[in-house]
């Protein structure tokens, strides 16, 4: 499907990350937003509480993050397109339910614009530590997909696939911004309706009274329903049956919550996007993510200007889930994996784990509060060059 | 039924006879039922279902009016009232 | 009957059993049969509530379908479990701000919230006062057993002072919320309580609130049987109906602030607020069209209805 033109900005802009985000979802036609303000996520919530009244949208400021989260939940049921904004001290009041999200398969998008933490940190400043919040920050076992902008554009363009994502897996999407992409400006191109390519929800063509709403096929995602319908269904937190009533037994148990982990796991090579750079000859690869992949360009090209010539350069876009296989299969070939992040190691610890001790694995740590120093990460390349 | 005065509406007036179901599986014995209706039609019977629970019994279904109340008060769904016939009040002044 | 009479019979050695018989409750068709037996105690007056619910939507006009269901977290919350219309079961506390998703995405919808007195007014308290105060059009029953049930029986917000409860093995000594006139402070147009004994006002009043535009509120002092009677001494849940039959007085229109509930005390039922005023949406709509004129588009409007 297309995008409903009513929501897209046609044109070339000049936008901050938060802005484009904003535009992105609008696009990807979400029409229903609820948020509660918290730097430096704010400005998406701004952008689309001045947009959607022209184009019937919803947009409202709840008393807080825990009934922002459940809001969306609710509205993604009533059968809209739903999202939320926050940044870390909001996205750890929005876990339980995210939890709730992955466990009745809700589609939505949430942005956690993130700022240094813990606590209440750094808010006005930059971090990359919530990547594993956005991985394990709601209890119980289950997945999710998280993904991560470096541009404006790409939070434009991203939001939409995180839409896309959400729609057809079924499952919440984190977009895992940080305070430098959401607050720099650059240009963004938004084009036409028609060129943006919408993944629709896959209703349930089954007749009212026939309709078990966790009854699934080969990809293992169900058929959804909305509320109004007519089908009378139920769904619920607890551990529960095809027809959504709780069963809390450990055969259950099983089957419930392997197939949300099966319906991303399975998926994974369709969910996964990296982008790579130099690899056939790498001996080391820097691996980043959001607005560190930027300072990484920089650390690569001074390593590159002392003589390093076979760097490998690889950005996550998709985080979670994880490239394992991709990681895998480069563990083998190259001397050294180079992981600068805005945090005292987290993804590190994925690439370490699918390195497998064939190679070496680098962290380059950065509390956050402001990006890497180029030096620093040339300082690693070097290091894992010996 | 006894007046001091016959109500100006006695000939319109039809009193309904209830006919009482009673799902005795379903039940949980809390004579809900038992205890508020306005005729004492019920009680608890010396039997268990076989959840191990005393249903309860009619005692005097004749006098049951149909009010509902035992169905309505059933927390269990267990128990209730179809409407059998309307009988004409008989008057005695 | 007494309860101790009840008791007297059910100790009474019986071999005898009754035979199952199949027949069908009329409200078999509004209620999840397939889940059936639910899993409230014997004598929880939780039961009688949803009857009284269904009798309720009976009463209004509204389409079946457009009626939705959100629970939280508790034995109250398990009421969207049983009842047969698109129910939610949620996460504690989270109700309310679900149930506003909901409505805000499809206005379309009747929503409403049916959970417990601990899991709106305590954890959930944010929501049920701003939900109130945005005039939200959705319906809010609120089970008030005066405990945490499902887990044991802890003291709630609601919880009368010197009640028992196993985190106030000595009596409550907090001061509890009179949940009326919280709701009515805050600004629900509709505010009415009941006692699980008082079936035909409590339906009455359950279709009043369906049918009112606008956020309405109704409180239904509910037994709970194994916890709060068993903690305080108070015998079954058919003596907690007895003690509602004996100790409530029905005062319809009195000032909210006024009705709050002490241990065993009086119990001040009725209708106490039935106002009206702008919904959020209307609000929203009203004022947006004002300030952008045709350019607006009206939420929740078909094209239809705006000409
Ligand atoms: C976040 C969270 N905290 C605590 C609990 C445990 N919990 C489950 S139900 C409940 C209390 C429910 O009380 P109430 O809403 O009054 O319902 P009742 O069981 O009395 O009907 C609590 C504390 C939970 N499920 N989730
Ligand atoms: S319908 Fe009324 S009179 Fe008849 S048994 Fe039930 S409560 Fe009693
Ligand atoms: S009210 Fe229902 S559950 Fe209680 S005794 Fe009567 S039939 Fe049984
Ligand atoms: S514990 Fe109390 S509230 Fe819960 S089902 Fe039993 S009687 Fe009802
Ligand atoms: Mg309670």
């Amino acid at each position: 499907m297309k995008a409903d033109p009513a929501g897209v900005l046609t044109g070339v802009h000049y936008l901050d990350g938060d802005k484009a985000c904003a535009e992105g979802g609008l696009a990807a036609g979400c029409r229903f937003f609820a948020g509660y303000p918290i730097t430096p996520s704010t400005e998406v919530a701004e952008r689309v509480s001045e947009r959607f009244p022209y184009m019937g949208g919803m947009f409202i400021q709840m008393e807080d993050e825990l009934a922002s989260m459940a809001a969306i939940l609710g509205g993604s049921w009533a059968g809209v397109k739903s999202m939320t904004v926050t940044s870390g001290p909001g996205f750890s009041l929005m876990m339980e339910n995210i939890g709730l999200g992955a466990m009745l398969e809700t589609p939505c998008v949430v942005v956690n614009v993130q700022r240094g933490g813990p606590s209440t940190g750094l808010p006005t400043l930059p971090g990359q530590a919530d990547m594993m919040q956005a991985r394990w920050g709601s209890h119980g076992d289950y997945r999710l997909i998280a993904l991560s902008p470096n541009s404006p554009q790409e939070c434009f363009d991203l939001t939409i696939t995180a839409f896309n994502f959400s729609e057809k897996y079924r499952v919440p999407v984190l977009f895992m911004m940080d305070e430098c992409v959401g607050h720099m400006t650059e240009k963004v191109v938004i084009p036409e309706a028609d060129k943006i390519d919408l993944t629709e929800r896959r209703y349930t063509k089954k007749k009212p009274g026939e309709y078990l709403p966790y009854a699934y096929g080969e990809d293992l995602i169900p058929d959804m329903a909305k509320a109004g319908d007519g089908h009378f269904f139920h769904v619920t937190g607890l551990t529960h049956d095809e027809r959504g009533y709780p069963d809390m037994t450990w055969e259950m148990q099983e089957k419930c919550v392997h197939r949300l982990i099966d319906k991303i796991d399975k998926n994974v090579d369709e969910i996964f996007m990296i982008e790579e750079e130099n690899m056939d000859k790498a001996e080391v690869v820097v691996i980043s993510y959001g607005i560190t992949s930027r300072v990484a360009l920089r650390g690569i090209q001074l390593a590159e200007q002392a003589g390093m010539k076979n760097i490998g350069r690889m950005r996550l876009i998709t985080v979670w889930p994880f490239p394992e296989k991709r990681i895998r299969e480069l563990a083998k070939k190259v001397k050294a994996f180079v992981v600068p992040e805005m945090n005292y190691g987290q993804m590190v610890l994925e690439v370490e784990r699918c390195a497998g001790g064939q190679c070496k694995t680098i962290l380059v740590p950065h509390g956050g509060g402001t990006v890497h120093k180029p030096e620093t990460i040339y300082q690693a390349i070097k290091e894992a060059y010996k | 039924m006894k007046y001091w005065r016959k109500p100006l509406d006695a000939d319109r007036i039809k009193i309904p006879e209830g006919e009482l179901h009673i799902l005795r599986e379903r039940c949980k014995g809390c004579a809900f039922c038992v205890e508020y209706c306005p005729k004492d039609v019920l009680e608890l019977s010396h039997e268990f279902n076989s959840k191990g629970y005393h249903p309860p019994i009619v005692k005097n279904g004749a006098i049951c009016v149909h009010c509902q109340l035992c169905e309505m008060l059933c927390p269990e769904f267990a128990i209730f009232c179809v409407l059998k016939n309307q009988k004409e009040p008989a008057h005695e002044s | 009957m007494k309860a101790a009479e009840v008791e007297e019979i059910q100790k009474k050695p019986k071999t005898r059993k009754t035979k199952s018989v199949e027949e069908e409750h009329p409200l078999e068709k509004w209620l999840r049969m397939d889940r059936m037996p639910h899993i409230w105690c014997s004598t929880c007056g939780i039961g009688t509530a949803v009857t009284c619910f269904i009798e309720a939507i009976k009463k209004t006009t509204l389409a079946r379908e457009d009626i939705c269901v959100v629970s939280g977290i508790g034995c109250s919350g398990r009421i969207a479990g049983y009842i047969k219309q698109d129910s939610f079961h949620t996460t504690h506390g989270r109700a309310i701000p679900f149930a506003v998703g909901l409505k805000l995405a499809n206005p379309k919808l009747k929503v409403v919230v049916f959970s417990g007195d601990g899991d709106l007014s305590s954890i959930g308290g944010n929501h049920l006062i701003h939900t109130a105060r945005r005039n939200l059009d959705i319906t809010v029953l609120c089970i008030n057993n005066f405990i945490y049930a499902m887990t044991g029986g802890q003291v709630a917000p609601t919880t009368p002072p010197t009640a028992i409860a196993t985190t106030t093995p000595y009596g409550n000594y907090e001061h509890p919320f009179n949940l009326p006139a919280l709701a009515a402070a805050c600004g629900a147009v509709y505010v009415a309580r009941w006692t699980a004994l008082h079936v035909r006002r409590l339906t009455n009043s359950m279709a009043e609130a369906l049918q009112k535009k606008g956020f309405s509120f109704v409180e239904i002092i509910c037994p709970c049987t194994t916890l709060y009677a068993r903690k305080n001494k108070l015998g079954s849940g058919l003596d907690l109906m007895k003690f509602y039959h004996d100790n409530s007085v029905i005062v319809n229109g009195a000032d909210p602030r006024e009705v709050d509930i002490q241990f065993q005390s009086e119990i001040k039922v009725g209708k106490f607020i039935d106002v009206d005023k702008p919904t959020y949406l209307d609000s929203y709509n009203t004022y947006m069209k004002t300030k952008l004129g045709d350019k607006f588009k009206p939420y929740g409007v078909t094209d239809e209805e705006r000409q």
